[in-house]
């Protein structure tokens, strides 16, 4: 049996007398897409904060690839190939969309001292021409990111969270804010970079999101969390037939 | 860099190069100790571009270092040591202290940031005006000779001013491979969304930290340049509004552009000495300045050099506005085209 690549024990973590995380445990195996479903206020966002070292969970362990990264700064994740995108736009918006994606992966080559004498796209240029095609952002990509429409930049924002090439990507909301037109684009990028090749192997992904098309035709298992638990883990098929999970969230 | 375009860009560079190069042989003592005192703030401002404009570290302590660096040559040259050595020492002496001045910009950020590197601006001030021993307080220290080169002195204003060139020429190549190398963009990154740079890799302490040590030393070598210029120095020239006149001399020029010191230091040092002479701006100078400030804040928050960019941005805006007339208006022939 494969090994997950991350595995939640038991996480638990409360804001003074609210418990917003109670005891959840859930593992993700490579090459998955697990889909974070819930009402607001269950939980999710403290569950995704505390693996991605934002907060610090007061009880659980966490995992990857069999090692402990409990408590590690977002830093040391990233370092440790763990990409995300946040629930809101994050690109640097000064910078042109090209440099945003060169940045994005830049620190992972060499030491800092390296990088000081290193050629201003770090051997990068490549790359992020490929996923800049890959995304249709080529028309844009020597524009400030900042001056992208709202759509543009939630491409650019994903594109960054994968230059690095990343073992577990987190993505907050990928569709949030976004044109329905676009959501169907971004389901079919995150299914192609999740099957991608030029990867070396699957790609494994962590999505919260609320739109349930987005989420039922994309993730191949699902958790629905309800008050800080979790209510139910299986394949889109099984959650929409689940009546607790039907009566608690989805209703009929 | 987008700052104009080629041939604009080329034309500028060959008066700004013949300026700097032939202008001494043509002025007096005074022109050339000016131009020498722009280099310099040139220097200092440059770093302090680096710290705020590229890094996004609000910093209101760089004459701190600008002083620190002017002491420190200035006290090892009245112990006796060669400004060859006083030189690299105001350079490390600031690489420390800019490090440490870099600590509180872990926790704080902004306007907090800025008070709290004012308040260090004021502690270094206070040394330099307390601590009569080592400063000679607020006599300051007088007499500090200027170096000589390979035993060709630079004592005389001319030779003086071509050294500072020199070492102008040095920096700016430096900040510029800097600024080019992914070095570059890990500081904008960090300008841009610190917590999306640390998500990314980017170790956003580290680079925080040499945002102000680098611009530390840039200020610390303008000090050291500055106290072998005046050959006198006392704490007056290192207090919090000097500090606050760098910062605007980086926000006027344009703060995250490359050449916005040498505007910015020409703005704020060369335009106030040369109108001073000219009747009725000498006396309302200040408050001209001032005037100018608020107004450039509110037209140009990014400052003179964004100007090229304003411009090309507008122009490209009514290109596409045009190009979107046509477009509806062709639409709108082949429509009758397709009813009649």
């Amino acid at each position: 049996m494969t090994n997950p690549v991350l595995k939640v024990t038991d996480l638990k973590k409360s804001y003074g007398a609210i418990q917003a995380v109670g005891g959840v445990s859930f593992e993700v195996m490579p090459g998955e897409i697990f889909g974070v479903i819930g009402p607001n206020g269950s939980g999710k966002t403290t569950m995704f904060n505390s693996v991605l070292g934002q907060i610090s969970p007061d009880a659980g362990a966490i995992e990857l690839n069999g090692k402990n990264i409990t408590g590690l700064s977002p830093l040391e994740l990233s370092r440790r190939g763990v990409g995300r995108t946040f629930q809101t736009l994050q690109v640097f918006g000064k910078m042109t969309v090209r440099d945003n994606l060169i940045v994005a992966a830049q620190e992972h080559k060499g030491s800092m001292l390296s990088r000081m004498f290193s050629p201003g796209d770090s051997g990068l240029g490549a790359k992020a021409d490929a996923l800049i095609d890959q995304f249709r952002i080529r028309h844009v990509a020597g524009k400030p990111a900042g001056t992208l429409s709202y759509g543009q930049q939630k491409l650019v924002d994903i594109a960054m969270a994968f230059m690095a090439e990343p073992d577990l990507v987190l993505l907050d909301e990928p569709c949030a804010g976004v044109n329905p037109s676009l959501v169907g684009g971004i389901s079919s990028l995150l299914k192609e970079l999740n099957q991608n090749p030029k990867f070396g192997r699957k790609g494994s992904f962590v999505v919260i999101e609320h739109n349930m098309d987005f989420v039922m035709d994309l993730c191949h298992r699902i958790m629905v969390m309800v008050e800080g638990r979790v209510l139910a883990i299986g394949t889109p098929a099984e959650i929409r037939g689940n009546k607790e999970v039907l009566d608690a969230y989805l209703g009929n | 860099m987008k700052l104009l375009n080629h041939k604009m860009a080329t034309v500028f560079t060959v008066l700004g190069a013949l300026l700097v190069l032939v202008a001494p042989q043509y002025l007096k003592n005074y022109g050339i100790y000016l131009l020498t005192y722009w280099l310099i703030f040139i220097i200092a401002t440059m770093g302090l571009n680096l710290t705020i404009g590229y890094a996004g570290q609000k910093s209101l302590g760089h004459a701190a270092f600008f002083g620190i660096g002017a002491y420190t040559v200035a006290i090892l040259m009245k112990a006796g040591f060669s400004f060859w050595l006083g030189l690299p020492a105001a350079a490390l002496i600031c690489f420390a202290v800019g490090l440490i001045l870099g600590f509180p910009a872990l926790r704080v950020q902004a306007i907090y940031l800025a008070f709290a590197t004012l308040g260090f601006n004021t502690a270094i001030w206070l040394v330099m005006r307390n601590e009569e021993w080592l400063t000679g307080g607020t006599f300051g220290i007088n007499n500090i000779a200027r170096p000589a080169i390979l035993g060709y002195s630079l004592e005389a204003n001319r030779p003086y001013y071509y050294f500072v060139l020199v070492v102008t020429l040095i920096l700016s190549g430096l900040l510029w491979g800097l600024l080019r190398s992914p070095w570059g963009k890990a500081f904008r990154a960090l300008r841009d969304n610190p917590i999306r740079a640390e998500s990314l890799g980017v170790d956003i302490r580290n680079y925080t930290l040499l945002s102000f040590a680098i611009g530390a030393v840039y200020a610390g070598i303008a000090g050291a340049l500055f106290a072998s210029l005046v050959q006198f120095i006392e704490p007056a020239p290192f207090a919090v509004g000097a500090s606050i006149m760098m910062y605007l001399m980086v926000v006027v020029g344009g703060a995250g552009y490359f050449l916005g010191p040498i505007v910015g230091a020409a703005v704020g040092v060369v335009l106030p000495e040369w109108l001073r002479d000219v009747p009725f701006v000498s006396n309302w100078y200040l408050p001209m300045f001032g005037a100018a400030v608020v107004v450039l804040m509110v037209w140009l928050p990014d400052g003179l050099l964004s100007i090229p960019d304003r411009i090309r941005d507008r122009r490209a805006a009514r290109d596409a506005s045009a190009a979107r007339k046509i477009a509806a208006g062709v639409a709108a022939t082949k429509r009758v085209g397709a009813a009649s």
